[in-house]
């Protein structure tokens, strides 16, 4: 899929919680410290954060690297699984905060984990389609998994957020993106539940795996691209193993995936985990680089994209905190101390 | 503008008052004025007080005072303004027997502070803050005096234990009042070692919220003797206003409101502060007891610990404060405090203070409103 | 349900909008109709930078109902770059770490929930700068 009109990103920004539970911190309370860990260990949001204000923040570093006026956004959406009201958007909040209000589209999205990357699709394709010249798209998510379930070592919080617009003002432009989607409930959460149920390892072969692999290679044969063409890759990433696994069944190298692989460090951060990725990414490419960001949302679906960076790229990569800066800036937190902050504990 | 004195003067015991209700103790203290005056009538009746409706779900606080002390049919009603609501209360009762519209006013400060939760008490006190651009960010009165106390030690170079004697004289004099919340003297070391409050306000510099009420009865001067053995007359009162929230004020170290009316009362009386025999001061937290002296003319900027430590403030000194254990240690009953020092400075003018007994003509009060924000200042003379 | 006060101020918590007076061109925050400096009406919308330093701070252990779940947390007087001094939060931070002139940058946060039912108040809040 390709835009009528030349799209890219204009600014991105990054945004990873403080706080950082060690996966031995679950081991330690659920496994008696035994068994392997899907991570070293995952970020953690704060009493006073949630997904709306970690949306903002990366709403606000992306602002920041595309110096574009936030009056001129015309569309702020947000993706995620964990908006803070069940009715209210979280949109709403987000444009008023950077000052997007009043002319311009908000939604909330919705996709597990691909929620950001769907709305950046959209995104490019409003500024494609010449309805708007800016238009902003954010993955947030603060993502809770059930004391003691393998998802409790992973689900992390975190933020990204991209602004799009004409390729000429891009720091990346867009070459093409592909979706692929079909109806496969691996992962779900009913309206009222707190936690997710998952379908074990059904989460792998026939979800994450078959829907990404499908989408990537559409993206390819549609470009003529190899694996080789590009400098880094991005996968959707909750835990290490499944976006190294789906690299090495692409054809893609270690090295393509070092820049945007964070889950071992934060965790999954859900409807950020691509996008953080793209922007660590980012953080670290030179004009020419090509990017493959490949998302995958339960339920089930993949969005990739393709992206060639430009020679503007590195005077925008120094205007805000980088996502390895977000990601040094850790405080650990022990197993009690998160489930205080995670809410975990009966107050009344 | 008529002279105004002081001929009946009441006060309970300051406390949880768990037996006693907001309009028992305002009761207590109002026909304890009564009853140390030989008034007979009273026109009007002014009750200080901060929270009645947010704790006791009490409005229309001066009628029913007025009601149940059996002053039916005078003008009664509640005025507010924080912690210096009683000092209010006085101000209109001296105002309103100056203006030659009244004979005798009953000025009552009264708080009830146990008839709810700490949470919401604390919350509540809060009030008297900026509700949209202090109270909104969860501040609580001692973490707004730990803002002023922490700058204040970082500009003076003033050190936590340094503060440490505005406690010891309270609590020192405050052993000897019968109606005070704490009894017992302190030492610098206990002081040093109590927990935090609100860093770095420590326990004891802050005062405790309590019960308590207490009543004054003001009628003019020429015919004060005919109703009391020993009048105390009022020589100046005053009050002056600054910026409610911290953050914006010039000079957040310089409490301008307590300045202001320290120098109106200075005027009106026609008295500097050296001629002054004691000065029963705001005491809410040991920071505002430093800045009321700075601020009055009682210690140059930043210097008020320093002469408290040379003793100039004990009950020996030259300026004795809280002789009889300021809000520190008699307690701090919100708006009743204002009329607890004016009651004080009686006490002392008329010879009654017991132990604490000093050598006294002239007493001035001030009371303060939150951080400060307002201040009315009284002096009264034997 | 108490939307209205809290919707009525948004744009200020959300941002900094303050305003800069018309007539003494002083920086105002919060916004205010009189200018505190002058007492003139008149002021120009303006938002802050958001960039300050601590100009005081002190602990909450014992919070105001609404707060009690977030305690300890540390309350300062920030002055911001532009001039005006504001009481906010600070967060992200250990209070051993906070010292006054430390320089610190506004975040968005969440300031209170207004129960389990109630609205989600946000406002700003200050942390230590992080470097770009």
């Amino acid at each position: 899929m390709k835009p009528s009109r030349e799209v890219g990103i204009v600014g991105y920004g990054a945004y990873v919680p403080r706080y950082r539970l060690p996966a031995s911190e679950v081991s330690r309370v659920w496994t008696g410290g035994h068994g392997g860990v899907p991570v070293d260990e995952k970020s953690v949001p704060g009493l006073d954060e949630d997904t709306a204000t970690i949306a903002i923040e990366a709403a606000r570093n992306a602002l920041l690297r595309s110096e574009v006026d936030p009056g001129d956004l015309r569309s702020v959406w947000v993706g995620s699984e964990s908006h803070p009201y069940a009715v209210k958007p979280t949109g709403t909040i987000v444009a008023e905060a950077i000052g997007a209000t009043p002319a311009v589209s908000v939604a909330d999205w919705q996709f597990a984990c691909k929620a950001g990357t769907e709305a950046l699709q959209a995104a490019f394709a409003l500024v494609g389609s010449s309805m708007a010249d800016y238009a902003m798209a954010i993955g947030a998510d603060t993502a809770q998994g059930r004391p003691g379930d393998a998802l409790e070592y992973t689900a992390a919080a975190g933020g990204a957020a991209f602004v799009v617009g004409a390729r000429e003002q891009s720091l990346a432009y867009l070459e093409a993106s592909y979706s692929y989607v079909t109806d496969t409930p691996d992962f779900f959460r009913r309206p009222y539940r707190h936690y997710p149920e998952h379908g074990g390892r059904f989460t792998g072969e026939p979800a994450y795996f078959k829907h990404i692999t499908a989408a990537v290679q559409a993206l390819l044969e549609e470009l003529g691209y190899k694996p080789t063409d590009f400098a880094a890759a991005v996968f959707h990433q909750p835990n290490v193993k499944f976006p190294q696994r789906v690299a090495q069944i692409l054809g893609f190298n270690k090295d393509q995936l070092k820049a945007g692989l964070l889950a071992g460090q934060v965790g999954n951060t859900y409807a950020a985990a691509a996008m953080l990725g793209l922007t660590a990414a980012l953080d670290v490419a030179k004009p020419g680089d090509r990017i493959l960001m490949a998302s995958f949302g339960s339920g089930a679906g993949s969005d990739a994209f393709s992206f060639v960076v430009t020679d503007v790229a590195c005077e925008r990569q120094a205007r805000a905190p980088s996502t390895q800066a977000y990601i040094a800036r850790r405080a650990p937190v022990d197993y009690a101390l998160y489930t205080r902050y995670r809410r975990k504990l009966q107050m009344q | 503008m008529r002279d105004v004195s002081i001929i009946g003067i009441g006060q309970t015991d300051v406390g949880e008052r768990w037996e006693r209700s907001l309009r028992d103790l305002a009761v207590d203290a109002v026909v304890a004025a009564m009853k140390d005056s030989h008034a007979e009538r009273v026109d009007a009746l002014y009750v200080g007080n901060m929270l009645s409706g947010e704790l006791t779900a009490q409005e229309h606080l001066g009628t029913l005072i007025a009601d149940w002390s059996g002053l039916g049919g005078a003008e009664a009603y509640k005025v507010e303004a924080a912690d210096a609501s009683g000092a209010a209360a006085v101000r209109l009762a001296y105002l309103g027997v100056a203006s030659g519209i009244h004979d005798f006013v009953i000025a009552c400060g009264v708080e009830k502070t146990t008839d709810a939760d700490a949470e919401t008490t604390n919350a509540a006190w809060s009030y008297g803050t900026d509700a949209e651009y202090e109270g909104n960010q969860g501040i609580t009165m001692p973490s707004m005096a730990g803002l002023l106390m922490r700058r204040y030690m970082h500009e003076f170079s003033v050190a936590h234990e340094d503060l440490a004697p505005f406690a010891v004289i309270a609590h020192a004099n405050g052993a000897n009042n019968p109606h005070a919340m704490f009894r017992s003297p302190i030492s610098a070391a206990v002081y040093a070692k109590a927990g935090m409050v609100a860093d770095p306000v420590g326990m004891f510099d802050a005062a405790p919220l309590c019960d308590g009420a207490a009543a004054v009865l003001l009628c003019p001067t020429e015919v004060a003797n005919r109703f009391a053995s020993r009048p105390v007359r009022i020589r100046a009162s005053a009050a002056a206003s600054d910026r409610l929230a911290i953050h914006s004020r010039n000079d957040p170290l310089f409490l301008r409101a307590a300045h202001l009316s320290a120098e109106r009362a200075y005027m009106q009386a026609g008295v500097a502060p050296h001629e002054l025999d004691l000065f029963e001061l705001h005491d809410a937290f040991s920071i505002l007891a430093a800045l009321s002296l700075e601020a009055c003319g009682f210690a140059g900027r930043g210097k008020a610990a320093e002469l408290a430590k040379q003793g100039v403030f004990d009950l020996q000194g030259k300026t004795p404060i809280c002789t009889m254990g300021g809000l520190k240690a008699r307690g701090h009953p919100i708006a009743a405090s204002g009329v607890y020092q004016i009651v004080e400075v009686v006490q002392q003018l008329r010879g009654e203070a017991g132990a604490n007994q000093i050598e006294a003509h002239l007493g001035m009060a001030q009371s303060l409103g939150g951080t400060g924000a307002t201040a009315i200042t009284h002096i009264l003379e034997a | 349900m108490n939307v209205a006060r809290y919707w009525r101020t948004e744009k200020t918590r959300y941002g900094l909008v303050g305003e800069t007076c018309r007539i003494c061109g002083e920086p105002i925050f919060p916004p205010r109709d009189l200018c505190p400096h002058c007492t003139e009406a008149g002021q120009d919308v303006r938002t802050f930078g958001g960039k300050g330093e601590v100009y005081s701070f002190s602990t909450v252990n014992d919070a105001p109902a609404g707060y009690s779940e977030y305690t300890p947390y540390t309350v300062a007087l920030i002055k911001l770059q532009e001039g005006p001094l504001l009481t906010a939060q600070l967060t992200d931070v250990d209070e051993p770490d906070v010292h006054i002139g430390m320089p610190v940058e506004m975040v968005t946060r969440k300031l209170k929930e207004e129960g389990e039912n109630g609205m989600i108040v946000y406002g700003y809040k200050f942390r230590p700068v992080i470097q770009a």
